[in-house]
């Protein structure tokens, strides 16, 4: 029996992290576009699509005690760190630039942080979808 | 602590960040800092308008960018109904492939005072020129010059001077300093343009009138 509540507890906990980091890029994202009013490019839209509603997919899970919010979340996890990655992979010169459709004049290369000479927006991108994939790993052993 | 009572008292945090965030960050000053402003209006810079102005208005542009494109008349527009208050100071920020290329052939084309001449003949037929399907073909401008009467073979020479390349390279440079990131930029007596639209030009323009 403690046994049990123990798993529930630190899976709770995971969930809970994970929400954390959805709400930390949700905001940080939209404090970019609708504060400081760097234009969106069309792979940040895709990002966004992907993360946005996992911070309510997160909240319903840790409300509900539900160890399927693993299926729910995993496949927008999973779409997102595929456009941070390629998105990365395109800012680094490794992918070439006439693949992205960029509408507006905003290139999806175009630098609107550089802090630290190394940090990026869609670095910070791959940094969080990458850390949700692995909380979402690790919730998936825990809640067993 | 229950459930609850954590995502709630997150969610309060998040709010206060955020808006907190917001408050802060605009209530910040964004003029160009006094030490920086050289870099706005250059000596060599193409400009429009009464040079005695009290308000000038600076705008980064790329010959290839379609926005650009949008705000030339707008801009041209508010400059005649206000003729002795505004001049425009027209500076580079070539961001697209090959885009170097053709503020060379607008400055070279000033040489010959065509240079408004051959930025409208550009823009006019950038659709064709700087299509985004593919990698722009600036090969095509040389057959678009001429209706803006100006002498290409001229115009081929006077591209290869090294004042030229100064030019450029030192508006290349002043994009930089400046931290213009995307165009058109503009900056009216030294206040950049924090939310961009054509309204907010207009309104920002008038603040400074």
């Amino acid at each position: 029996m403690n046994h049990i509540q123990n798993s529930s507890q630190r899976a709770w906990l995971v969930l809970f992290l994970a929400w954390i980091v959805t709400m930390i890029s949700t905001l940080g994202s939209l404090f970019f576009s609708e504060i400081m009013l760097f234009p969106p490019c069309v792979l940040c839209w895709y990002q966004r699509i992907c993360m946005y509603p996992l911070t309510l997919i997160f909240i319903v899970g840790i409300f509900s005690n539900d160890r399927t919010v693993f299926r729910y979340a995993l496949p927008l996890v999973a779409v997102g760190l595929f456009f941070a990655l390629y998105h990365n992979l395109l800012y680094y010169g490794i992918v070439p630039e006439t693949l992205a459709p960029c509408t507006q004049g905003v290139s999806c290369t175009s630098d609107y942080i550089h802090w630290f000479g190394f940090i990026t927006i869609q670095g910070l991108s791959l940094f969080a979808f990458s850390l949700l994939a692995v909380l979402l790993s690790i919730f998936k052993k825990v809640s067993r | 602590m229950n459930k609850q009572l954590l995502i709630a008292l997150s969610l309060l945090f998040f709010a206060v960040l955020y808006f907190g965030g917001r408050l802060m960050y605009q209530s910040s000053n964004h003029d160009v800092s006094s030490d920086k402003q050289s870099a706005l209006v250059r000596p060599h810079a193409f400009m429009l308008g009464n040079p005695d102005a009290k308000t000038t208005i600076v705008e980064f542009f790329d010959p290839a960018c379609e926005t650009c494109k949008s705000f030339y008349p707008f801009v041209k527009n508010i400059l005649k109904q206000h003729p002795d208050q505004l001049k425009l100071v027209l500076r580079y920020a070539p961001f697209h492939t090959d885009s170097y290329y053709v503020v060379a052939m607008i400055e070279a084309a000033r040489l010959q005072n065509k240079y408004l001449e051959a930025l409208e003949v550009i823009y006019q037929y950038q659709d064709k020129w700087a299509s985004h399907t593919g990698a722009p073909n600036i090969g095509l401008i040389w057959s678009f010059l001429p209706e803006a009467g100006i002498d290409v073979e001229k115009l081929k020479n006077d591209m290869k001077k090294p004042e030229i390349d100064a030019i450029i390279k030192k508006d290349i440079a002043d994009t930089k300093t400046l931290g213009v990131k995307a165009t058109p930029e503009f900056f009216v007596n030294a206040k950049p343009l924090v939310k961009f639209g054509k309204k907010e030009l207009q309104a920002l323009i008038d603040s400074e009138l």
